[in-house]
């Protein structure tokens, strides 16, 4: 009876283990099956064809990266410069001027925002905003970087609030009580104090929040009006690296150059994402750090 | 920074308010649409028949039962791995180079695009592995995608249980996993089911990832083993959106409704539990 519980105990820590490894093992694979599959694509296609090709062309056999790469650029540029400011001053009011009820209250809707799942979000871009944006600035379509941008900034801003949230509660109450005590208002205490002290955390939530739409697929692949160019207003309709292989590669001949060319633009993305996260993780260890966490 | 002082700053601290208030704004107005337009979309033959006539009539049954499956086969694959790795971060782990490999490693998955699991999947389980464009090819890819969440969700919740519980069970002579078992886990179960619900509603709305592992576009019929492709609520949606013309209005309100009730109503249930058991 004894011994048995020793073999269960040793059992299931040595199998704990090889769990958590495996997680390794998997994020592993990921990059191996992405990179050799590029690799394939690389091998008969030139590296500076592929970046710095102004045309992607599947049907002729042109993969240029830059309209892909332009096209999510603008999306981006959009849904950040709604998102980082409506995101900041949201959270400002939630963590030092809202009281204890509409707090809990603000934070639970904005995660309903989070749930939203984006495939849903393409369909309102779709039949509702597009329609108003076509309008406003009287486009013969209103499918285009800014719809995909505005409807983007909902999944951005609930990381955004959520991080910054974080990392203005996790400062000492000290330099609150220090600020006022120096005679500075509260809105003088926010802006010159806290914002800064905490600008790690909001900064590690623009990164995540930027790496949310960049890697967002569906809601741009509905919205973004899908042409491969070189947009130079956000007007103009785009087509993201997301969209591109969501859309072609339903369509594409397993093995063929084409195939291994979407890949190669997963490539791409799983380089930018690894570079969002890990700039952003670098910024929440700062923050913690700072709050002697 | 004279303007955070006097008449202006009451002006900034109001538009700081309108601001916040304008960020809420708009989930109302968006859940107000959905529920206006689907709830009168929504009837039991809605829910229970299957798609006809190109989809353009009938109802989305087997998009229900789809999503369905591919949850429970999304929570077989990922609860189990992620908790025992949140259980061996916490619990058995010692601070070093493995485990800050693995930390990593869980920071990176839970930033990588979507798509891309979708592509990894497709690559793995449906062409390497032969499993086909099928249930388990598109459980194992959301499964591999809620890790992280669910691997967070635990290992917070067990970080937040006291150090006291583990050496009172201890020293009554408790072996480790015992204690981990029978008093560790039961008194972090609230967070980390509030993990598991939020990935669940994530995965549930997911649509990139099944794309090319486990949606099929039309199939009026019910699947009979996980080797069957399905049809799922979220590609369901994109499909008569977006690829079925003159596709009448209302059933693609009631699948919007229908979608945006099962995710966000899981989303709620995960809040409540969370707020619940906060101190």
């Amino acid at each position: 009876m004894h011994s048995i519980r020793k073999i269960k105990d040793s059992f299931m820590s040595k199998l704990h283990s090889v769990v958590g490894i495996f997680n390794i093992l998997i994020v592993i694979l990921i990059f191996i099956f992405i990179l050799f599959n590029s690799l394939s694509f690389f091998k008969d296609y030139p590296l500076s064809k592929f970046f710095f090709g102004t045309e992607w062309i599947s049907l002729s056999g042109k993969y240029g990266l830059l309209p892909l790469l332009v096209g999510s650029f603008w999306v981006t540029v959009v849904a950040l410069a709604i998102s980082i400011p409506v995101g900041i001053i949201t959270t400002i009011y939630i963590a030092e001027f809202a009281n204890k009820k509409t707090k809990k209250i603000l934070k639970i809707i904005i995660e309903t925002m989070s749930a939203l799942p984006s495939v849903v979000l393409g369909y309102l871009g779709l039949y509702v905003l597009s329609g108003f944006i076509k309008d406003t600035f009287q486009l013969t379509s209103g499918l285009n970087a800014l719809t995909g941008g505005i409807m983007l900034s909902f999944m951005a801003i609930p990381t955004i609030v959520s991080l910054s949230d974080d990392a203005l509660n996790a400062l000492d109450k000290s330099y609150r009580e220090a600020s006022l005590a120096l005679g500075a208002n509260k809105l003088e205490t926010v802006f010159k104090v806290l914002l800064p002290a905490a600008f790690p955390g909001i900064f590690a939530g623009i990164m995540l929040g930027f790496g949310r739409i960049i890697g967002e697929t569906m809601a741009v692949l509905m919205i973004t009006g899908n042409a491969p160019i070189m947009a130079t207003s956000p007007l103009s309709p785009v087509r993201t690296l997301t969209a591109t292989i969501a859309a072609e590669m339903g369509e594409v001949v397993q093995g063929s150059q084409h195939y291994y060319a979407l890949f190669a633009i997963g490539l791409v993305l799983f380089a930018i994402s690894f570079l969002t996260n890990s700039i952003a993780d670098k910024y929440i260890r700062k923050s913690r750090k700072l709050m002697g966490k | 920074m004279k303007f955070l002082k006097g008449n202006s700053g009451a002006a900034i601290e109001l538009f700081i308010k309108v601001v916040a208030l304008m960020t809420v704004i708009p989930i109302f107005l968006i859940l107000g649409y959905i529920i206006y337009k689907g709830v009168p979309a929504i009837s039991w033959d809605f829910l229970t028949e299957v798609p006809k006539r190109g989809m353009r009539a009938g109802g989305i049954f087997p998009a229900i039962v789809g999503t369905i499956c591919l949850t429970l086969g999304t929570i077989a694959v990922s609860v189990p791995f992620g908790v025992f790795t949140g259980v061996y971060l916490v619990e058995y782990a010692k601070d070093n180079l493995l485990t800050r490999i693995i930390n990593l490693t869980i920071i990176n998955l839970a930033g990588i695009p979507s798509i891309i699991y979708g592509l990894f999947g497709m690559a793995l389980f449906v062409i390497y592995f032969k499993l086909g464009v099928s249930i388990l090819s598109g459980s194992l890819t959301l499964g591999i995608m809620c890790l992280p969440v669910i691997i967070t969700a635990t290992r917070e919740a067990l970080l937040a249980v006291p150090n006291s519980l583990r050496e009172a069970s201890l020293a009554l002579g408790a072996t480790k996993w015992e204690t981990i078992s029978k008093v560790v886990i039961p008194a972090a179960l609230p967070g980390i089911s509030t993990g598991v619900i939020l990935s669940i509603s994530r995965a549930a709305g997911e649509t990139a990832p099944i794309l090319f592992t486990a949606a099929a576009f039309y199939l009026p019929f019910l699947p009979t083993s996980i080797f069957d492709q399905v049809m799922a609520l979220p590609y369901h949606l994109y499909v008569i959106s977006t690829q079925v013309p003159n596709m009448p209005q209302s059933n693609m309100h009631g699948t919007l409704f229908v979608l945006v009730f099962i995710t966000v109503g899981f989303n709620l249930i995960g809040a409540y539990i969370r707020n619940k058991f906060e101190k």
